[in-house]
């Protein structure tokens, strides 16, 4: 792309063109989009059929027996899908039908293995009674059902993504107050395992606002380097064959990040500053379109990783952990009791499920630590098998693809670089946590998206999962129809 | 913005692939090294979700002494003792984190069902799903021998706060009864949680160490027991029990001021005695004087031809006589100068079993064996069958084996002749049973012969009924004072008198 200015409008020219109609009425939608939405009803009952058999083989192989109480949980989310589906109906009929239901699929399964965890806490003979919204299979079902509260009120008061741009600023001021909030308050309320990220309101329920922070920086990001692309690609300096931006075009978006970064450091944990700095460089480069940016990136990223490494060992201080982090990723087995712990246990898990896996329930996830969060895929994984794992894997690719479909069809650069950006955001994400359990990569705390137990990172992600349907709805719409709502 | 989008696509591809490939490298290729490591705590749960086998005694009928019962746990099946301390040393126990002792340990393949001799059954749990249990041992331990020795040990009426007793089925080689004392309750170390390794820790420390099994791994100074060893020695010098040795009340080795007297002074104070006697009065001056006569080479063939200096002895399953409960090596110390002549003043205290002269009590129970079975040493085991896990299916059938011959037959005859004469009329009458011949001989000392106070008691004997062995046995009682080798002796007898019973009568 030698004129990054101007956006091609592909995505346009590739739509049908279809005689002018009628606006469609809430009960008679457009003939393409009752297709599409039949398509997205039919996909999401086949992923709710597949948690009810999820549920039900964990019965069998934990009760000896399927008592008819394995419907509920499955019930009830198939319910709550069914009303985002009515949602998106009346307010995104020609949004990607594959997102919810795929979504959905992982949230489902998500839900059964927290259930078959509380299953193997309990003892057996409370094993049948145990409660549809008990533990934290339970508690997983409620916030589930807040969470896609919070996706269908997005979906209905925000009836275009360009709306979002309106309060670009206030959602990076808010964003950077929601990051920088744990690290200001004591850590009687902030910290839990050593990592300063949360918001306890009593005993029981803490929000992390890393995960709402995520988004609105991402939505400021989007906002800003739309404005300023044109300048950050044009008006540049030349430095060692590299183009530079002028500093006055970059500041903001180098304090946003660069605030965002300190206060992670402070607030130790390694996962969500990668993630952020991973989120700012690439929609930096979808934005100028330019190499450079990544390969400034990534020297950064890895330059500054084999420093710390290297300071951990020097000085010591504030890259104590993360030169622990680096240790152990490179041998679990140097204190396998100690620091080394929850990663051999991890690899024990992943490693006994093998090929096919003990089959669901069948598994003892529970001696795999954090198991309901960070390593929610290593204690699936001895269950389900490398092929199980794999067709996990495969269920993030689908979304992450269809939100990078809908960056290249929507017609607008700000729905581009944010639905760009949310796609790959959720990929890093996986990428990160599942590495970092399956010692690709060493371990960063991170929750698995739709899987871990925690309510932050469910809503948030769900409302990133409608961020993606306003957009995709946004870019398949037909222009007869109106094109984008105004 | 197009062409970017699509090379973060591709990144993103890139990404998956690689997770994709890890996830194959870590479940796949190193999967199997993960589901069996020592890390890997699922490695117990699958050992725990089998029924562990059953661990019983000789007598047909009789409740097992090892069992394991389903829990509601997340470990499965819950390993009991209802043997308890008495069986212990033997049995052994399985606990959670550690290692097995004892039979738990030598069979646990067998018992834990993972045996290739089970492999039938596991075949058919693929099909049927099911978890068959493991196969069953039945120890060669006759119940009520075993129950009197370890009973007559922690009630001893000389207060004794250790000791061990052996009893061998002289013609097999059987072990009929092992008991080490002071035991322990085996039970509290296989719970399944970290009580178990707190009473493990408590036991470790505690004073007379009730883990350690004396009857294989401790040794003690033989004292007048091994008379009969220097008594074998004799015959095989073409002596007989009737040629004549110079006793007296004291003697004084070659080479040494030191003299060496007799238990009491009205023990041997005449001149002359014959061999018999000597051993039948127990006479230290007599026997002292017959090792040197004798010579350090001699005396060691003959201690060899018993079972002293092997090392490689383990007590378990016949048919894998490498595995098995390891035994201690008994020596007799140092019966030779530096110059290689004989040592005689060593020799002299060496030959009433004082010095270092170290038996185990499973050694001095092969001795009695042998001598009762016409000196056929059989290999002592104690594993009888193997049975399936239907109680039915007999998988193993301990074939006995002759471990050396000792001496000659008739040199066994005329060993027993004095032994028997010992129990008669000498140092041995508490080991007398009704209606059977019993031979033995008593034992009392310590590293100082003539200070009786603070010193072993031991008694080692047979008992035969027409002219066939039934029962052979080896008695210590530690530190038991005036009256040890007496006590021991009664102990034996009830020893074999229970094996008798057992045995039906016969």
């Amino acid at each position: 792309m030698t004129t990054p200015h101007t956006a091609p409008p592909a995505a346009a020219a590739a739509v049908p063109e279809t005689p002018a109609v009628p606006k469609p009425s809430v009960l008679r939608l457009d003939p393409a989009a009752r297709r599409v939405r039949r398509t997205e009803l039919w996909l999401l009952l086949l992923a709710m059929a597949m948690v009810a058999g999820y549920l039900a083989a964990v019965e069998a192989n934990m009760l000896d027996t399927v008592t008819m109480d394995f419907w509920y949980p499955a019930g009830v989310l198939t319910a709550v899908f069914l009303a985002l589906h009515v949602v998106i109906r009346l307010r995104a009929p020609f949004a990607d039908p594959v997102l919810v239901p795929t979504v959905a699929l992982l949230n489902g399964l998500g839900v059964g293995f927290l259930r078959r965890l509380d299953l193997g806490r309990a003892k057996i003979d409370d094993r049948p009674e145990l409660a549809i919204f008990a533990g934290d299979g339970g508690k997983q079902l409620l916030w589930t059902l807040i969470a896609v509260t919070g996706a269908m009120a997005l979906l209905w008061f925000v009836r275009d993504h360009r709306e979002v741009s309106k309060f670009a600023w206030t959602l990076g001021l808010a964003g950077i107050v929601l990051v920088l909030l744990p690290a200001v308050l004591p850590g009687s309320i902030s910290e839990v395992n050593g990592a300063k990220l949360w918001i306890r309101f009593g005993s029981f329920f803490a929000i992390q606002p890393g995960e709402f922070a995520k988004l609105m920086l991402l939505a400021f990001f989007a906002y800003y380097l739309v404005r300023k692309r044109e300048v950050l690609a044009l008006a540049s300096r030349r430095f060692l064959g590299i183009d530079f931006p002028r500093g006055r075009d970059l500041g903001p978006v180098i304090v946003v990040w660069a605030m965002s970064l300190l206060v992670l450091i402070f607030e130790k944990d390694l996962g969500t500053s990668l993630l952020y700095f991973g989120m700012f460089v690439v929609t930096l480069y979808i934005a100028t379109e330019r190499v450079s940016w990544l390969i400034i990136g990534l020297v950064l990223f890895f330059g500054g990783a084999v420093l710390a490494y290297v300071l951990a060992g020097a000085v010591g201080g504030p890259f104590t952990n993360f030169g622990q982090r680096v240790d152990i990723w490179l041998d679990p087995f140097a204190d396998p009791y100690v620091r080394g712990w929850q990663l051999t246990q991890s690899l024990m898990g992943l490693g006994t499920g093998g090929m096919f896996g003990t089959g669901p329930g069948a598994g003892n996830p529970l001696l795999v630590p954090e198991v309901r969060n960070d390593f929610i895929f290593a204690g699936m994984g001895e269950e389900i098998g490398l092929f199980g794992l794999t067709a996990l894997l495969a269920l993030y690719l689908l979304v992450v693809s269809r939100g990078l479909r809908a960056a290249l069809a929507v017609r607008d650069s700000f729905g581009k670089l944010l639905a760009g950006g949310l796609a790959f955001t959720l990929a890093l994400q996986v990428f990160v946590i599942i590495g970092g359990v399956s010692k690709l990569i060493p371990l960063t705390g991170q929750t698995t998206p739709f899987l871990s137990a925690g309510g932050s990172s469910l809503v948030a992600n769900w409302l990133l999962v409608a961020l993606l349907l306003r957009i995709s709805d946004a870019a398949r719409t037909p222009a007869s129809t109106g094109g984008v709502r105004r | 913005m197009n062409a970017p989008l699509r090379r973060v696509g591709v990144v993103v591809m890139v990404l998956f692939g690689l997770l994709f490939a890890n996830l194959n490298w870590v479940q796949a290729y190193k999967g199997n090294d993960y589901r069996t490591s020592p890390y890997n705590g699922r490695v117990q749960i699958d050992e725990y979700d089998r029924q562990r086998g059953y661990v019983m005694v000789s007598n047909p009928g009789s409740k097992p002494i090892a069992l394991s019962e389903a829990t509601k746990g997340n470990l499965k099946y819950l390993r009991s003792y209802p043997g308890g301390p008495a069986y212990a040393h033997v049995v052994g126990y399985k606990p959670v984190n550690g290692t097995a002792t004892g039979v738990e340990q030598l069979e646990n393949d067998f018992l834990s069902g993972t045996s290739d001799k089970l492999f039938a059954d596991r075949l058919r749990d693929i099909f049927t799903g099911s978890h068959t249990a493991g196969g069953n041992v039945t120890l060669t331990l006759s119940k009520t021998a075993q129950d009197t020795a370890y009973k007559e040990l922690a009630n001893n009426k000389l207060d004794a706060k250790s000791g061990a007793v052996v009893a061998l089925d002289p013609n097999t080689g059987a072990i009929l009864a092992m008991a080490s004392f002071p035991s322990f309750d085996p039970n509290p170390l296989v719970g399944h949680d970290s009580k178990a390794t707190a009473a493990y820790k408590k036991l470790e420390g505690q004073a007379g160490n009730p883990l350690l099994n004396r009857a294989l791994q401790e040794t003690y100074p033989p004292a007048s027991t091994f008379k009969v060893l220097v008594s074998a020695a004799a015959l095989s010098a073409n002596r007989n029990p009737d040629t004549p040795l110079q006793a007296g009340p004291g003697y004084q080795a070659p080479g040494t001021t030191h003299v060496i007297r007799n238990a009491t002074s009205s023990t041997c104070p005449q001149e002359q005695m014959t061999l018999k006697e000597a051993l039948t009065v127990s006479c230290n001056t007599a026997f002292a004087r017959l090792g040197v006569d004798l010579g350090a080479q001699r005396l060691n063939d003959t201690a060899r031809a018993f079972g002293f200096y092997d090392n490689s002895l383990r007590v378990g399953n016949l048919s894998a006589t490498d595995r098995g409960l390891r035994v201690s090596e008994s020596v007799l110390g140092p019966l030779t100068t530096s110059s290689g002549g004989d040592d005689k003043p060593n020799i002299a205290i060496s030959s009433i079993g004082l010095n270092e002269v170290r038996v185990t009590p499973l050694q001095n129970a092969m001795v009695a064996a042998a001598i009762a079975n016409d000196c056929s040493q059989m290999r002592p085991y104690l594993v009888e069958r193997l049975v399936g896990p239907d109680l039915t299916t007999g998988l193993y059938a301990a074939a006995p084996k002759e471990l050396r011959r000792s001496c000659s037959a008739s040199e066994a005859a005329q060993l027993r002749e004095m032994m028997v004469s010992v129990v008669e009329n000498g140092t041995g009458k508490k080991a007398q049973i009704n209606g059977y011949v019993v031979g033995g001989k008593t034992g009392t000392g310590t590293a100082d012969e003539e200070a009786n106070a603070g010193s072993d008691g031991w008694f080692i004997g047979f008992a035969m009924k027409d002219g066939r062995p039934v029962a052979a046995v080896a008695v210590i009682l530690d530190d038991a004072g005036k009256g040890g080798s007496g006590e021991a002796a009664r102990i034996a007898g009830l020893v074999m008198q229970g094996v008798i019973k057992d045995k039906g009568g016969k």
